[in-house]
C-alpha cells in the first residue's frame, strides 16, 4: 500500500510541475497577475509531493520491501543501514528521482528567494524550471518508475553492487546532482530574460550566486567522485578521462567559464548575449551527461543496464529544452545591446581569453568523448579515445590559462597600462621560475621540460592568488578585500594547488607489482615495505583476507597498512579495499592483489608525491566560491529598480514583450 | 583601417586559429584511437600488427593460469569459434574471471600471442559490455552458416 502512495504522489507532482510550466509562463506572456502568482504555490507543492515520493521510496528500502521491484533489485536485508539509504540512488529509477527532488529543491529555493524580483520576470524564471521538472518526471513515471511491484515479492534482495558499497556512495552521488542539476537555475535565468527581452547588471546579480552555489556542488561531487575512484577501483590513479566522468567535467568547465562571464556582465554591463549562451549550453551539457549516463551508451563504472527507449526519451528532453532555449536565443540575442567597452589589456580582455579558452577546452573534451559513440552509430567500427588525446587537448588551452588567471586577477576592469602589471608581477615571476626550476631537483633529483612548465603553471597561480591578501594584510591603510574577492583570491589558490598536485603526481609517482610471501621485505621508493602475514576478518555482510604491511623509512616505523580482499556474501564479487597511509605531501598507496600459489601474494604499492594537494585544491576552491555566493551585495534584496536613463537600457527595454 | 576591414580581419583570424585547431584536434584523435576487434576478426587477420588494439571477449572456461610466484596471468579470449592467447604482468581487476566478458588493451607479437597492458572486467556480475555482446552473436552468427 504505502509504495501506491508514493506513485500517486509522483503523479500529483507531475501535475504541479505541468501547472508550474503553464501558467506562470502564460501569465507573463498575456499579463495576468493571478496566473504569475500561482508559480510559487505550484513550485512549493511540486516539492512536497516529489519529497513524499522520495521518502516513501526510502522508507521501503530500510524497510526491506522486496516487493518492489526496484528494492528488490538494489538491496538486501544483510546490507548496512547507512547503504539501505544510499543504495536509493544506486540504481537507474531511484537516482532519476534523486535528480528530480534536487531540481525541485532548487526550484523552491528560486522561488523564496526571488521575492524581491519583479513578478513577470520571477513567474519566467519558475516557469521554465517548471518545463524541465516536468519532463524529467514524467520520464521517470514512463520509462523508470521506481515502485514498480514484484508480485510475488522476493524472499531477499539482489543486494547493491559491492562496489557501491562505500561511504562515498553517500555522499558523492547526490552532491554532484545537486551541482549538476543546479545547472538549470542560471539556465532559467537566461531563458527568462530572453523572454522578457531584458538582461541588465542587476539580472547578472542575481544569476551569479545561483550559478556559483551550483558550481560549488559540482566541484565537491567531481572531486569526491576522483577520490572515491582512486582508493576504491584500487588502480591508484585520480582520474580516467572515462566518458562519465567527462560527462561531469563538461558541465563544470561551461559553469565555471560561466561564472567569469556573469563578472563581467554585472560588473559592466557587457558579454550579455555570450553570457546567455554560456548558461544554456552549460545545462544542455549537464542534460547530455545525463543521457550519457543513464541511456546505456557509455559501457562505464556508472551505466546502468537500461533499454533504449529510455535514451530516446532523455534525447527528446535534450531536443525540446536546449533546441526551444536556442531558438529563443537566436530571435532575441539580438535585443541585448553592451552597456559600455574596454581596452585590450584589461581585466574584460583576460576573462574573455578566460571564457574562450575554457569552451575550447569543452569542446575538445565534448568531441573526444561524442566521437566514439558517433562512429559506433554509423557502423564504422568501435572505437575508443585514448587518454594521451584528452590529456594533449585539456592541457594545451590550460596552460596559457593558467598564466593569463595571474595577469588577469591583477587588471584593473577597462584599462590596465601594462606597465604598472608587469611591475606589479615581475617578482612573482622570478620566483615562480625559480621554485619550478629547483623544488623536483632538490625534491626529487630529476626533471623535465613538462614538469617544469606544469609546476610553472601552479607555482604561478598559487603565488599571485596569495600577494593581494597578504600585502592588503600587512598594510593597514589598505582597502579591505569584500568577501567575494576573498573568494575570487581563494578559489585562484585552490586551482594553483590542484595544478602544483597533479604536476608532481603524474611526474613522480612511483608504482610497483610485486610477487611477495609472508615475512619477505621490498623497497618502494625509499620505503621499505615488510609483509607480516594473513588473517581472515568479517564484516557485516562480507568476509575478507586482510593483508598486514609495515612501512619503515632509513629503519624508522613509519605506519602499519591493512589492505583487504573482500567476498561479499550476496553478489560473490571479489573487491579490493587499498589501504592508503596519507601524509599531506605524498600518500603510500597498498593494495592486495591474488594468491599466486606458494603462499605467494602479488602486492601493488605505489608512492604519489603530493597527491592530496589535488583534493584539497578541489576544497579550496569550493570554499572560495562559497565566500563569493555569500557576498554581502547579494544578501541585501536588491532595490527596485528604477528605469535608468542610459540609451543601451532603454534599447533593451523597448524589445520587450 | 576602417572599421569593416578591422570586422573582416577580426573574422579572418578566428576562422584560421578555428581550422588549425581542427585540424590538430583530428591528428590528435587519430593517435590516440584504439580499435576493437573481436578474436575473429584477429584469427582472420583483420587486426593491425604494430599498433596497440582493443580485444573483446569472454575468458575461456578452464584457460586461466596463474603464473607460481610471479605476477604474470595467461588466458584465452573467446568469442566461442575463435580464441587468442593472451599475457598480461599486472594485477587484474576484481571481477576479472573465467566465464565472464573481458576487453584487453595491448598489441599482438609475432608469434600470435596477445600482450595486454590493460584490462577492463565489467562493474556487476550481470552486465556484459555491449561490444562483447554484439561480437558473440556476430561469431554464433558467422559460425551457423
Amino acid at each position: 500500500m504505502i509504495p501506491e502512495i508514493g506513485q500517486f504522489a509522483l503523479v500529483l507532482a507531475v501535475c504541479l510541475s505541468i501547472c508550474q510550466a503553464v501558467f506562470p509562463l502564460a501569465g507573463a506572456a498575456t499579463g495576468r497577475n493571478d496566473w504569475m502568482m500561482l508559480a510559487r504555490s505550484a513550485a512549493t507543492g511540486q516539492f512536497v509531493f516529489v519529497a513524499i515520493a522520495y521518502v516513501v521510496l526510502t522508507y521501503a528500502f530500510l524497510n526491506d520491501d522486496f516487493s518492489v521491484l526496484f528494492v528488490a533489485n538494489h538491496s538486501n536485508s544483510q546490507l548496512p543501514v547507512a547503504y539501505k539509504f544510499a543504495a536509493v540512488w544506486g540504481g537507474h529509477e531511484g537516482s532519476l528521482l534523486l535528480w528530480s527532488l534536487m531540481l525541485a529543491l532548487w526550484t523552491l529555493a528560486v522561488a523564496h528567494g526571488s521575492r524581491s524580483q519583479p513578478l513577470e520576470f520571477s513567474s519566467r524564471v519558475l516557469g521554465v524550471l517548471g518545463i524541465v521538472s516536468a519532463g524529467v518526471l514524467l520520464f521517470t513515471l514512463l520509462t523508470s518508475n521506481p515502485f514498480d511491484r514484484l508480485l510475488p515479492g522476493a524472499i531477499d534482495g539482489a543486494d547493491l553492487n559491492p562496489l557501491l558499497q562505500d561511504p562515498a556512495m553517500v555522499a558523492h552521488p547526490p552532491m554532484l546532482y545537486v551541482g549538476y542539476v543546479g545547472l538549470a537555475v542560471p539556465f532559467a535565468f537566461a531563458v527568462a530574460a530572453l523572454l522578457t527581452g531584458k538582461l541588465d547588471k542587476n539580472w547578472a546579480r542575481w544569476t551569479r550566486p545561483w550559478t556559483i552555489g551550483a558550481w560549488i556542488f559540482l566541484t565537491g561531487g567531481i572531486a569526491l567522485g576522483s577520490w572515491w575512484a582512486y582508493y576504491e577501483l584500487g588502480w591508484g590513479g585520480w582520474w580516467f578521462w572515462d566518458p562519465v566522468e567527462n560527462a561531469s567535467f563538461m558541465p563544470w568547465l561551461m559553469a565555471t567559464a560561466l561564472i567569469h562571464s556573469l563578472a563581467v556582465t554585472e560588473r559592466r554591463g557587457i558579454f550579455k548575449s555570450w553570457t546567455v549562451l554560456l548558461a544554456i549550453a552549460a545545462f544542455s551539457l549537464s542534460l547530455l551527461g545525463t543521457f550519457l549516463v543513464r541511456s546505456g551508451v557509455l559501457i562505464s563504472v556508472h551505466a546502468f543496464a537500461s533499454d533504449p527507449t529510455r535514451g530516446l526519451f532523455i534525447l527528446m528532453l535534450l531536443l525540446v529544452i536546449s533546441g526551444g532555449a536556442l531558438v529563443l536565443y537566436a530571435f532575441r540575442a539580438g535585443n541585448l545591446e553592451s552597456e559600455g567597452g574596454f581596452k585590450l589589456v584589461s581585466r574584460e580582455s583576460f576573462l574573455l581569453a578566460n571564457n574562450i579558452l575554457l569552451v575550447v577546452a569543452t569542446i575538445a573534451v565534448l568531441f573526444g568523448t561524442l566521437y566514439p559513440l558517433f562512429l559506433d552509430a554509423m557502423g564504422l567500427g568501435q572505437i575508443s579515445v585514448g587518454p594521451p588525446y584528452f590529456n594533449m587537448i585539456f592541457l594545451l588551452p590550460m596552460l596559457p590559462l593558467a598564466l593569463l588567471l595571474g595577469l588577469g586577477m591583477h587588471s584593473a576592469w577597462q584599462k590596465m597600462v601594462p606597465g604598472a602589471l608587469f611591475s606589479r608581477l615581475r617578482w612573482i615571476g622570478i620566483a615562480t621560475l625559480v621554485v619550478a626550476i629547483a623544488y623536483p631537483l632538490v625534491s626529487f633529483g630529476s626533471t623535465s621540460v613538462l614538469t617544469i612548465i606544469g609546476l610553472a603553471a601552479g607555482i604561478w597561480v598559487t603565488l599571485s592568488s596569495l600577494i593581494e591578501p597578504i600585502s592588503r594584510w600587512f598594510n593597514s591603510r589598505a582597502v579591505r578585500l569584500t568577501r567575494a574577492q576573498w573568494g575570487m583570491f581563494i578559489a585562484h589558490l585552490g586551482v594553483g594547488m590542484f595544478i602544483v598536485g597533479a604536476t608532481v603526481t603524474s611526474a613522480f609517482n612511483i608504482e610497483s607489482e610485486e610477487a611477495v610471501r609472508s615475512g619477505e621485505r621490498w623497497e618502494v621508493a625509499g620505503y621499505e615495505i615488510e609483509f607480516r602475514g594473513l588473517s581472515q576478518v568479517e564484516g557485516p555482510n562480507f568476509m575478507a583476507d586482510e593483508g598486514e604491511f609495515e612501512l619503515r623509512r632509513d629503519g624508522e616505523f613509519v605506519a602499519t597498512l591493512r589492505p583487504q580482499q573482500r567476498q561479499y556474501l550476496v553478489q560473490t564479487n571479489p573487491m579490493t579495499e587499498a589501504a592508503i597511509d596519507d601524509r599531506w605531501y605524498r600518500h603510500i598507496f597498498v593494495a592486495l592483489g591474488d594468491p599466486l600459489g606458494d603462499g605467494a601474494w602479488s602486492v601493488r604499492v605505489q608512492y604519489k608525491p603530493m597527491i592530496s594537494f589535488i583534493w584539497w585544491g578541489c576544497i579550496v576552491m569550493a570554499l572560495g566560491g562559497l565566500l563569493a555566493a555569500t557576498d554581502q551585495r547579494y544578501r541585501e534584496p536588491v532595490k527596485q529598480r528604477k528605469e535608468r536613463k542610459s540609451p543601451g537600457n532603454a534599447a533593451v527595454a523597448q524589445g520587450s514583450t | 583601417m576602417k572599421r569593416r576591414q578591422q570586422r573582416m580581419l577580426f573574422i579572418g583570424v578566428v576562422c584560421a586559429g578555428m581550422i588549425a585547431s581542427a585540424a590538430f584536434l583530428f591528428k590528435a584523435l587519430n593517435e590516440n584511437l584504439l580499435y576493437y576487434y573481436s578474436p575473429t576478426q584477429v584469427a582472420a587477420g583483420e587486426a593491425p600488427v604494430d599498433r596497440q588494439f582493443r580485444l573483446g571477449g569472454l575468458v575461456a572456461e578452464g584457460s586461466l593460469q596463474q603464473a607460481t610466484g610471479a605476477v604474470q596471468i595467461n588466458f584465452l579470449v573467446t568469442d566461442n569459434v575463435h580464441s587468442i592467447p593472451v599475457e598480461h604482468y599486472k594485477i587484474p581487476p576484481d571481477l576479472f574471471q573465467e566465464g565472464k566478458g573481458v576487453v584487453v588493451h595491448g598489441t599482438m607479437n609475432a608469434d600470435g600471442l596477445f600482450v595486454a597492458d590493460n584490462l577492463v572486467a565489467k562493474h556487476d556480475e550481470n552486465y556484459m559490455s555491449p561490444e562483447v555482446a554484439e561480437s558473440l552473436a556476430e561469431a554464433e552468427a558467422r559460425a551457423g552458416n
